[in-house]
């Protein structure tokens, strides 16, 4: 046996790995994380990522093709500068020209067809849903962001400091949740569009957007939290009895920092999927609104006045109402179906 | 019953009237927020007619003085005041005839959906991973989110403007056929997808198995264990149901015309009959709550382990 001396080395220790040894070390794949794993189990349901794809096809194309269409969702075709009004563009069928447009397809021009026709008014339709499209779905986006904010701060202040701070708040979330929502927005937008407000919106910078949509959104801001709230606090309720929370505290962070960087990031799957889910009730209730007349300002069309409008010529104009209606039943339904999705896929207490 | 149940109760019939009582204030307030106020059409009158409404009205009084009469009005004698829109009809009368039409439809869409979405519900679970289950579960799901105003318009396109089986006003003779189906096809879908989920639930349980051992017939247990307790999730969603078939009625009263309650809503907000729009709100509200009131206290009843909190 070898006498070792003063270092105590083991040169055994230092003998270069053989080829064996190394492909134990070889990751054979990458480690997964929660997200990757929930990714992966949601590309698995069929049903999400088919729904997923409708929902991008569409999101595209009320983008895209505004951008380059060569109507206007408000020109009335028949109505040009310096020309008497040509009614031959009104009420046209699906695929049809009018006379003046006839004549350029005779001279050789490429004019672009009217896949859905156009109104009464001589609008190119096939725009107007485009258009209805992509304000009902922008709608529904901002809507859900503005639930999802109010919601958020909102429950997860209800949940960290608890007893009395929390008892007010969850008061006032039980007597707004047991409101009849539908009742009190119908309520609200149909006053807010009468008093001040709308002037001052209308005059503002905001006018673009239209009292109507402003309106929806201060509805939405003052009625739909309560459920996001509810949630993220029984949430927040349960995560704040954490080890990693009394630490935090206990190193001197302040509640807001807790909150922000432990607190909702641990709760943020189901935050996630409750907003995915918020997005159709709100072009849900947006199209509803539009249906009774209370949605947006004329003559910017949203999927539900499309709807509503087109019931006056039912009769003739049957398409007119099929449309927005299966556009509106395709979008709800596929965000329905993607949110289930997404809730089966990232929600851990389901994965057993 | 024990007393926590009792206390629940009290708990949640005090949580039942501070709603109401903060729709009526919401909605007075709100009303009175618009310009002229509630009271009066935009139409521009004399100086003397105008102070004659004001004093006929009591709107010359202080607003916290009209808000306690408005209040004291609707709590003792269900008086919503006179309809500007409608000269000489009170309210409160527009709202009972409305109302008389409005419930029939109400009821019936109601049952409807209770019967054939826990027939169905049943049907899917018994016969589970089976084509007929495929079948009722892919259509009620594509119902189930389907809102009520595209429901009815394809209805009427379809039956009254396509084919001329069904009349597509509501007045007329078996009108309300088709406002009866928009309005409970949603609901039962809902209810369908429901039942399944927790018959299926119920059907794993040990008791279904020592009936089975028991010997206990195949339809003897679906009746007497597994059915009773399949349908206590169905009991909570009465509530919203009748929530949703209310504010549906809204739009189905105006696809269809039916003569109701919704209808007479739906003009008021065009017209700008604001009284009329308060008093309906609080009415509808008021149904709304009681309807959740009831199926929340019938849950607790039915199952007391469930915590509601």
């Amino acid at each position: 046996m070898k006498k070792r001396l003063t270092m105590h080395v083991d040169l055994d220790k230092f003998i270069p790995a053989t080829n064996e040894e190394k492909a134990y070390l070889v990751q054979m794949r990458p480690s997964s994380t929660f997200f990757k794993d929930g990714c992966k189990r949601l590309l698995k349901n069929k049903v999400a990522t088919v729904s997923l794809i409708i929902i991008i096809i569409i999101t595209l194309a009320s983008i895209i093709i505004p951008i380059f269409w060569p109507y206007g969702y408000e020109q009335q075709l028949g109505m040009q500068i310096g020309k008497p009004v040509d009614a031959s563009y009104n009420n046209l069928f699906p695929m049809q020209y009018s006379e003046s447009e006839l004549a350029r397809k005779a001279a050789g021009e490429f004019v672009m067809p009217h896949f859905f026709g156009t109104d009464a008014a001589g609008r190119d339709y096939f725009i107007r849903v485009i258009y209805g499209t992509r304000i009902s779905l922008s709608i529904g986006f901002f809507a859900s962001i503005i639930v999802l904010v109010i919601g958020m701060t909102v429950g997860s202040i209800a949940g960290y400091c608890g007893g009395k701070v929390d008892l007010v708040i969850m008061r006032i979330v039980d007597i707004i949740y047991s409101l009849p929502d539908m009742l009190m927005v119908i309520l609200l937008s149909s006053v807010l569009k009468q008093t001040e407000l709308a002037k001052v919106i209308d005059r503002s910078a905001l006018s673009k957007i239209g009292s109507n949509i402003i309106s929806l959104f201060i509805v939405f801001a003052l009625l739909y939290w309560v459920s996001m709230s509810r949630l993220i606090r029984g949430q927040i309720l349960s995560l704040r009895e954490q080890e990693y929370v009394l630490s935090a505290q206990a190193t001197g962070a302040k509640a807001g920092w807790i909150i922000k960087k432990h607190l909702i990031p641990n709760c943020i799957s189901v935050i996630v999927i409750s907003t995915a889910l918020q997005i159709p009730s709100a072009i849900f209730t947006e199209s509803y609104l539009s249906f009774l007349g209370l949605g947006v300002n004329a003559p910017m069309p949203s999927l539900g006045s499309l709807a509503s409008d087109a019931l006056n010529g039912v009769n003739t104009y049957t398409y007119r109402l099929i449309i927005p209606a299966v556009v509106i039943s395709l979008i709800v339904l596929s965000l329905n179906l993607f949110g289930d999705g997404l809730r089966d896929a990232f929600d851990p207490k389901l994965n057993g | 019953m024990n007393s926590k149940t009792l206390g629940y109760i009290v708990k949640r019939v005090i949580l039942a009237i501070v709603t109401v009582w903060v729709v009526i204030t919401v909605t007075f307030f709100v009303m009175h927020a618009v310009p002229g106020g509630p009271f009066l059409s935009e139409k521009a009158v004399s100086p003397e007619v105008q102070a004659a409404l004001e004093a006929k009205y009591g709107l010359d009084k202080p607003l916290m003085q009209q808000y306690l009469d408005y209040l004291t009005g609707i709590v003792t004698k269900f008086d919503f005041g006179p309809s500007i829109k409608q000269r000489g009809r009170d309210v409160i009368t527009i709202i009972a005839t409305g109302m008389a039409v409005s419930a029939k439809l109400g009821v019936i869409a109601a049952i409807i959906a209770l019967i054939f979405g826990i027939l169905l519900g049943s049907c899917a679970a018994l016969n589970r991973n089976t084509i007929i289950d495929r079948v009722i579960m892919v259509v009620s799901t594509a119902f189930v989110s389907m809102p009520s105003f595209i429901m009815g318009t394809f209805l009427l396109t379809l039956f009254s403007v396509k084919l001329h089986i069904l009349p597509a006003n509501g007045d007329a003779a078996g009108g309300l056929i088709l406002p009866v189906i928009t309005l409970s096809l949603s609901p039962m879908s809902y209810i369908t997808r429901l039942t399944k989920s927790s018959m299926l639930d119920v059907l794993g349980q040990d008791y279904i198995r020592t009936a089975k051992a028991k010997g206990v017939s195949k339809w003897g247990i679906v009746f007497k264990h597994a059915l009773k307790n399949s349908l206590i999730p169905v009991i909570t969603y009465v509530g919203p149901m009748l929530a949703y078939i209310v504010t549906g009625s809204l739009v189905v009263e105006k696809i269809f015309s039916v003569p109701g309650i919704g209808r007479a809503f739906v003009n008021s907000i065009t017209n700008r009959d604001y009284p009329l729009i308060m008093g309906t709100t609080i009415v509808l509200s008021v149904l709304i709550v009681i309807a959740n009131l009831v199926s929340d206290i019938m849950y607790k009843i039915v199952d007391p382990r469930i915590n509601l909190e």
